[in-house]
Formats: structure tokens, sequence, C-alpha cells
């Protein structure tokens, strides 16, 4: 079963990212941006999809997408704290989403290695667009850090408010000692990386924190998981056994 | 209240061997973003394997006024094969 | 999606007879104008309208449907409404651009619709209430702005013809996960049936409006119709969509709200009840139940997209005196 839940751990993170991305549809800064958020919500949530159903699977019991998504509560599900945390600003949404595919770009490049095939193939396809978004997003923290005194001051507070969510990427969680999945600690240094040359060129300086947040793993989530849950939720469960 | 953000030109290839073609345009402020616009807003079914941008006000075109005397005495009908009478014999030409 | 007649628009021009004749010749021999062009004042002030209030309603029209992204029922939904409702926003881009061609920027167009003088398709102020909705609204919405939009591929202005041509390709699924939507929930639980009867019950009569006034009280129509802006007239669209989704509203066995409906054999098309022209006018004047929500939350994301915007040009700024002053001190 360590293979069902470091599956479930790697979707919810997709799923909850993607949920929350999707929120800025319609609402963004400018028109291209309405364009460019949908794609990276629509990749990240296109890879939970086949993660659900692959930890269906393997779990055997009969279970689809749609039950692992819509039929676990808050204290099921095993998000990072990073993912869920809420759009805010601009700023924060981008930051997040460098944060989160700074570290699944390596992550995935690792186990387009792995013995198990289904892992392989969902890696083929996430590789190229973690590398996308790490483009997209950190394009965009360059920009805001360098750009005027507000948005410097916005990124800034993004990247205070963002840093205590870091230390949990780097947990193995349910995934230790499952083989054919990547091991997390050991990308630490490659995403150090990504994000230094993104905030060297947008003149910021990251600080790892030294009281990290962590909890997710074990669904202990901060409050506003919940809320999204029931939103993302509501439907699906007011009309038990219904198809869609 | 914020400056206009740049107008882009967007052109792209369908796949090797075509040249780049007019698809629209777009705003960004400057050419990296306008190439990451034009991938998300131009290419979201397959549209093509090569992007270019051109910044909208970098163009220069001819003006429609001049369309006549710029195209209409091109039309010079030495220029055609069909001008030059060549027996059927000969073959193809 | 979009339709509706253009409400508003003036054509009038001033241009020798000489001139508007020859204009006209060039448009019945179906000779595409461009954006450099010479043209009537009225065609081009007709086009920036059209085209604007076109791209308006794409971007306005992200809002209701947006409003289920959320909550859509299961994850193949999700990913396909977020698809689509992206597709929106990029039809108003493809659109804005048409429209920048003639003269008028996308900011300028933006103000106006945030200030109001800009006017959209009034059937997105209208609210959506249940996920069924989402399903109608890519049924019968999407439905009527297909039926409006195919003849705009032949528009005699180029850039906004090709537009439509772009618009028309990517428009072709969303009527489809529409209908397949409504098909689930009309085949679903007595609540799900419920819902969706529901949903169309609503939106029946606003997509009928859709096509805009009776052709008899349309102003703007044989202008537009001469300049071959326009290829059909408000009704003879309106006949078309009706006869289309009739058998399509049987099939799953769902009733259309119009007790008057029943088909014409004489003429070989559906004849239905009289459209509340009132309420069509209260909408289109900006009385429609959602209208002060949408343009609020399109101002808002203008405003707090605003630092954003800034900070981005300014970084171009920085970046092309960092590019110029680079070579200089190398020398």
């Amino acid at each position: 079963m360590a293979l069902f839940d470091a599956l479930l751990e790697l979707a919810d993170d997709h799923l909850v990212l993607g949920h929350r991305v999707s929120e800025w549809c319609g609402h963004a800064p400018m028109l291209e941006e309405d364009l460019a958020m949908p794609n990276m919500a629509l990749d990240v949530i296109g890879t939970a999809r086949s993660l659900y159903d692959y930890a269906g699977k393997v779990e055997g019991a009969g279970r689809d997408e749609d039950d692992l998504a819509y039929l676990r509560g808050e204290r099921e599900y095993r998000n990072l704290l990073l993912v869920e945390r809420p759009n805010e600003d601009f700023a924060h949404t981008m930051l997040r989403q460098l944060y989160f595919a700074a570290f699944m770009h390596p992550y995935w490049t690792a186990a387009l290695t792995s013995q198990d095939e289904t892992i392989q193939g969902i890696a083929g396809k996430a590789v190229k667009e973690m590398a996308y978004h790490i483009r997209h997003a950190g394009e965009w923290v360059v920009r805001l850090g360098d750009g005027t005194e507000e948005s410097a001051r916005r990124m800034a507070d993004a990247v205070q408010s963002l840093s205590i969510y870091v230390g949990e990427l780097f947990e193995e969680g349910a995934a230790e000692g499952v083989d054919v999945l990547p091991s997390r600690a050991a990308i630490r240094d490659e995403w150090l990386a990504t994000v230094k040359r993104v905030f060297d060129e947008a003149g910021l300086t990251f600080e790892d924190s030294k009281f990290p947040q962590t909890g997710g793993r074990s669904g202990v989530h901060g409050e506003g998981l919940g809320h999204m849950l029931a939103e993302m939720q509501s439907v699906h469960r007011a009309h038990p056994g219904a198809t869609w | 209240m914020s400056g206009e953000v740049p107008l882009w030109e967007v052109f792209i290839r369908p796949r090797n061997g075509l040249a780049h073609k007019h698809v629209g345009s777009l705003h960004a402020t400057d050419e990296v973003m306008a190439l990451q616009a034009a991938r998300d807003v131009y290419t979201r079914r397959g549209e093509g394997n090569s992007i270019w941008v051109v910044a909208s006000n970098a163009i220069t075109a001819s003006d429609p006024d001049q369309a006549g005397e710029n195209f209409e005495p091109g039309e010079k009908i030495y220029r055609h094969p069909t001008f030059y009478e060549i027996p059927d014999e000969v073959g193809h030409m | 999606m979009y339709s509706q007649g253009l409400i508003g628009a003036d054509g009038r021009s001033e241009e020798t007879p000489e001139f508007l004749a020859a204009f006209q010749a060039r448009v019945d021999a179906e000779t595409k104008i461009e954006p450099n062009d010479d043209m009537p004042e009225g065609y081009r002030r007709t086009l920036v309208r059209q085209i604007g209030q076109h791209a308006h309603s794409e971007i306005v029209g992200m809002l209701p449907e947006g409003n289920w992204i959320t909550r859509a029922p299961s994850l193949r939904r999700k990913a396909a409404l977020l698809a689509k409702v992206q597709d929106e926003g990029g039809h108003g881009l493809y659109l804005y651009s048409a429209a920048e061609t003639l003269g008028v920027s996308r900011k300028q167009m933006t103000e106006e619709l945030l200030d109001g003088r800009a006017k959209y398709s009034s059937i997105f102020n209208y609210p959506t209430l249940s996920w069924a909705d989402i399903g109608i609204i890519g049924w019968l919405v999407d439905g009527a702005a297909i039926m409006n939009q195919i003849p705009l591929c032949r528009c005699s202005y180029g850039p906004y013809a090709r537009a439509m041509i772009r618009v028309c390709k990517e428009e072709s699924f969303h009527q489809r996960q529409g209908y397949e939507i409504v098909m689930k929930l009309a085949q679903g639980t007595p609540e799900q049936k419920a819902m969706v009867q529901d949903a169309l019950n609503r939106w029946w009569w606003p997509s009928i409006m859709m096509f805009g006034p009776h052709d008899a009280d349309s102003q703007h129509s044989d202008q537009s119709m001469a300049w071959k802006i326009k290829r059909f007239t408000n009704d003879e669209l309106r006949q078309k969509f009706i006869d289309a989704t009739v058998p399509q509203a049987e099939y799953l066995d769902l009733t259309l709200p119009d007790p008057d409906l029943k088909w014409n054999e004489e003429k070989g098309g559906y004849d239905h009840g009289p459209i509340d022209w009132d309420e069509f006018w209260r909408v289109v004047k900006g009385f429609g139940p959602m209208a002060k929500d949408r343009v609020k939350a399109r101002k808002k994301a203008w405003d707090d997209g605003e630092w954003v915007r800034e900070a981005a040009l300014a970084h171009a700024e920085k970046r092309k005196a960092r590019a110029q002053a680079a070579p200089m001190a190398a020398e």
C-alpha cells in the first residue's frame, strides 16, 4: 500500500495546485495571462488524473479518479501545504508555481528511469510541462522582483510567507522505501540552484526557514483546504452515485 | 494609470518544411513574454513547432494608396512561360 | 461565444457618393477590405463597435462559466470546462487584435467596457445557478453563437473574418461538450433531470433573444448587410437555430418552455411564441440580474492587475537600458 499512498500524495499535490491556479481563470492581470494560467492548471490537473487513475488500480478496490478526488475529506488529503496556500496575489501565485515546478522537474526527470512503466509514462509528459512552468513562473518572478517598488515589495512578501512551506517538499512521506519513485530529499540542491538562478535575476534572496511547516502528508492542513474541498466536492457529494 | 503594453505580431511554422505564417497578434511587455504568450495563445492545439514574434511597430508596410503604381505595372506578359511559342514536338519545356 | 444584433452602432457616413459607390463595388465583388485600405468612416465605426462588443462578450462570458470551474463534478468535466473558458479568453484576444487593426487599442476598448460605455452580449448578465447551466450554456448559448459566427467567417473585413475562422474552428468542441453534459443529466437521476430542465427553462428565451430584435425593428441591419459585415438577418438566424435545436431537445426528452412552439409544414420550420422584448431591452440596457457584478468583476481584475502590468513594463524599460549600456561598457 506504500505505493498507493505515495501516488495519492503526488496526485493531491497536483490537483490542489491545479484547483488554486484555476481560480484565476477570468481574473488575471492581463488577457494573455488568462490563457497562460489555465494552461498551467490543465497541465497539473492532467497529471493528477493520471496519478489518481493509477493509484486506484494499484489499490484494486475499484475506486476511480473521481472517487479519490471527490470523496475524501481534508484529513484524508495528503498534499503539501505549499500547494494549498491561497492565491493572495499574482506574486504569491507565480512564486508558488516556481517552487513547485522547480521541485517537480528534477523529480520527474529522475522518474523517467523508474522501473514502473506507468510512472515513466506520466513522468515523460510532466517533465516537459514542468520545464515550461519554471520558465513562465520564473520570468514573472524576475519581472515582479525587478519591476517597481510595489512589485518588489509584494514579491519579497511572497518569498517571506511561502518560505516556511519549502522544507516539506523534501520529505519522503509515504514514498519512503518505494523504489519506483525518486527520492525527494536528493532534489534539494537542484531545487535551490533553480530558485537561486531566478532570484539572482529578480534581486531576491532565498533564506531557508529555520522552522518549516509540515503536516500535509499526515492530513494536517491549513484552514483553507477544507473550504477548497467543500467547494470542489459540493456538486459531486450532493448526488451520491450519479454520473456526470 | 499604466502605459500601453506593446503589440506584437505572431508567426507560426506549422511544421518543418513550411514557412512561418502570420496568425495574429498579442500584447506583451517584452520579447520573452511575447514569445511565451504566443505559445500559450496560439499553439494550444498543436498548431506549430516554431514561433516568431515581431514588435508590430517594427513592421514597415506598403501604402494601399500606392497599390496601383506598385503592383499593377508588374504584370508583364513576357515574364510568363505561356508567352513563348514552342512546337509540341519539342516536348515538355 | 457571442451573438446578438448590434446595439447602437451608427453606420452613417459623409463620404462622396462616388467614393461610397466604389467602396460598395469592391464589397459586392467580394474583395476583402484590409486594415489600411480606404473605407467609409461609418464602416470603420460599425466594425470597431461590433468587433469590440464581440470581444467584450467573450471576456465577460468567461465569468458565468468560470463560476463553476471550481465545482465541476468530475475531473474530466473540470478539465474540459477550464479549457473552454480559456478558449473564450483566446477568442476575446483574437477579436481585440482584429479591432486594433482599425486604430483602436485594447486598452481603450477595455476602459470603455469598464466604464459602461461599451456593450457586450446581454446573455451573460444572467446568473449560472447550477451545474446544469454549464451544459445548457454550451448547448444553447454556444449553439446560438455558432449560428451567428459561421457567416462572420465571410465578413468583408479581412482581419475580422480571419479571427472568426480561428474562433469557429475552436468553438466546435464547446457546443458538443455542452450537449454531452446535458445528455448525461437528462439520462441521470430524477434530481439531475429536474436540474437540467430547470436550467433549460431559464436559458431558452434568453438564448432566442441572442439573435437580437426582429428584422423589422433592427435599425442597423440593412447597412451592415449591404457592407457584408452581416450575411443573414436576425430572424433568419433565429429560425435556423430553433429548427436545429428542437430535435436535439426532443432526443433527450426535454421540454422547451414555449407552448406555442410547433412545426409549420408550409414554411418548413418551427413557429415560436412571442418574445418578451421588454425583458430583452431591460437586459440590453444594463438591468440584467448580473450586469453590475460582471462589470465589477472585470474592473477588479483590471485594477488588481495594474501593478503587475506596470512592473512588467518597468522591467522591460530596465532591460532595454541594460542592453544598451552593456556594449558601451565593453568599449
